[in-house]
């Protein structure tokens, strides 16, 4: 058990290390966001009505859980090179921990979703966001957010094993996550969705952790959004993390 | 440390699906010892060594490596190994050293202690002045010596190298060759595959022939050359000679029949005193042209050729089937 602990913080420590020696990947957690929030807030923005809300008070919220959801690409992307390089082969012969590479991975994702979150917030009060709640709400929103991304890591974790090329990454997660994130609340009322869409938004975990984290920064009714949020953020974890280090286990051959 | 072998390996077998990469291989390496295993792309190499460093189940058979089962005590047995890859694993965003410094800490050594011990093979295998450059600046042959560095973080007595240098020009290959012999001579046993002839004959002592999954031959470099018999007398003839007629003057030379590949005849002699006089004079006799001859042992080449009944470095480059990923 100290091993993992040893062995994951030194997997996640050389993770960060080559951050910024990538910059593909650094302009995705920086640039991408605050161009993500400029779009969406001045060009839908002045179209989309959200009744109780200003767009941009509205947007924030959902825009960051998209984004936290984006921060795990960095795991897929990473354990996919990690594959086909042979270094997945190199730290299994070694005397570490099986888990700490996956753990690893994951763990430093809740670095960057700390600097993409922080990019983020900073954006949107320049743009006229504004927390309508107390310290504790805020920051027991910021904490939920990094759960929900650690959490999703994992999904994306488990993606990154599964199939063979980054481009391959890129399509699947995209194809996964643009229409969770898009047929949800984050970015438009759930009530002004067509039946059928408004019935998978509104179970959709998306639409519950941006409730969510809008009731946390915003004093929107709750509804169980936070709890429920966290309930998602552990079912994930339950799902794929063990999927994921199955399937790392046979993507190294074992 | 126990006193049986170093790699013991018995019936070991692995099917992919319907590709049959290890069926029933057995092979014996002593302590101190360098085994070459020879074959060519797909013939199970690295199906093997992946085995032995514990990254792959295999189907039926045993493998123990310094005595410890891959398997049962797999654990125990990674403190033990070391494994340079044919695709360099190190990181290429991290520096040298950095490389170094992590694997060094994964095996359990502090950050101080993994650091130094980094430092000390950056300079052993001339990569000091990189040593705080990342790695995807470094040439090929400098990835492959800081890959062998990463196996030897921890001092294994058993280091498994799977094609260490494929790809490389032959002035990289030459300095990792004369790396691993310094090691071999501080008593570390390697498993050294390779499809490179040359490699085989220069660093190992043992070669072990392996082709479609099974072990057809094994012994030292001259023993597997001694099977084809003694020295063949190699002529190239003209441009315009016939070499169905030099084979029929030539052939009283031999016990066998010679052999002809394009404008080469080879013809394996009973006595090298007197043989190239005897071909040049028959030959002269017959009126065929020689544009160039020579007297020599058979190579490995004959040997695998011979074996096989295929070249040796014939492969296509592609990957072996265990390289793919699952589906």
């Amino acid at each position: 058990m100290r091993r993992l602990v040893t062995d994951t913080l030194i997997i996640a420590e050389r993770n960060l290390i080559r951050l910024p020696r990538a910059p593909e990947l650094l302009i995705g957690f920086t640039l991408q966001p605050i161009m993500f929030v400029l779009l969406f807030r001045y060009v839908f923005g002045g179209a989309i009505r959200t009744p109780g809300y200003s767009y941009v008070d509205f947007l924030l919220p959902g825009i960051i859980v998209q984004n936290t959801a984006f921060g795990g690409f960095a795991t897929a992307l990473g354990l996919n090179e990690d594959v086909r390089k042979g270094l997945i082969d190199r730290f299994r012969s070694l005397p570490m921990s099986r888990a700490a590479v996956l753990a690893g991975r994951t763990l430093s994702d809740v670095a960057t979703n700390t600097l993409s979150l922080t990019i983020l917030l900073v954006t949107g009060v320049i743009i006229g966001f504004t927390f309508q709640t107390g310290f504790l709400e805020v920051a027991a929103g910021i904490g939920l957010l990094l759960l929900f991304g650690y959490a999703f890591s994992w999904f994306l974790a488990f993606i990154g094993l599964l199939v063979s090329s980054p481009e391959s990454v890129n399509s699947v997660g995209f194809i996964s996550v643009f229409p969770l994130t898009f047929i949800s609340s984050a970015f438009v009322p759930v009530a002004s969705m067509p039946a059928g869409l408004r019935d998978f938004a509104e179970v959709n975990p998306f639409t519950i952790v941006v409730d969510a984290i809008r009731h946390l920064w915003l004093g929107a009714p709750a509804h169980n959004s936070v709890w429920g949020a966290v309930v998602w953020s552990l079912v994930i974890v339950a799902v794929f993390a063990p999927l994921a280090v199955a399937r790392y286990r046979r993507a190294a051959g074992s | 440390m126990t006193d049986g072998p170093a790699i013991e390996v018995r019936g070991l077998a692995k099917r992919f699906g319907d590709v049959c990469a290890l069926d029933g291989v057995d092979l014996i390496a002593h302590k101190g010892q360098v085994v070459g295993l020879l074959g060519p792309n797909g013939a199970g190499k690295t199906t093997l060594v992946r085995v032995l460093a514990t990254l792959l189940k295999p189907d039926a058979g045993s493998a123990r490596v310094l005595g410890l089962d891959v398997q049962r005590d797999a654990a125990a047995l990674r403190e033990r190994i070391g494994l340079a890859g044919q695709y360099a694993a190190v990181d290429e965003n991290l520096t040298g050293l950095e490389n170094l410094t992590m694997v060094g800490r994964l095996y359990g050594a502090g950050r101080a202690s993994a650091k130094a011990r980094g430092r000390e093979l950056l300079a052993r295998f001339d990569l000091v002045e990189a040593a705080g450059r990342p790695t995807k600046t470094y040439s090929g042959g400098m990835r492959r010596r800081l890959d062998l560095a990463a196996a030897l973080v921890a001092r294994p007595p058993v280091l498994f190298l799977d094609e260490p240098t494929t790809g490389l020009d032959p002035r990289s290959r030459l300095s990792l060759w004369a790396v691993i012999e310094g090691l071999v001579a501080e008593g570390t046993t390697v498993l050294l595959t390779t499809q490179y002839l040359d490699e085989a004959d220069r660093l190992a002592e043992t070669i072990a022939v392996i082709d479609h999954g099974r072990l057809i031959a094994e012994g030292t470099s001259d023993q597997l050359k001694d099977r084809l018999g003694g020295e063949r007398l190699e002529i190239r003839l003209d441009d315009d000679a016939d070499p169905e007629v030099a084979v029929r003057a030539l052939a009283p030379m031999s016990d066998e029949l010679p052999s002809i590949d394009g404008r080469l005849v080879r013809v394996g002699v009973r006595a090298r005193d007197g043989a190239i006089v005897e071909g040049v004079r028959r030959l002269s006799d017959v009126g065929v042209g020689v544009d160039d001859l020579a007297l020599r042992r058979p190579t490995l080449d004959d040997v695998f050729l011979a074996l096989t009944g295929h070249a040796a470095e014939e492969g296509d480059g592609e990957q072996e089937p265990e390289r793919e990923q699952a589906a």
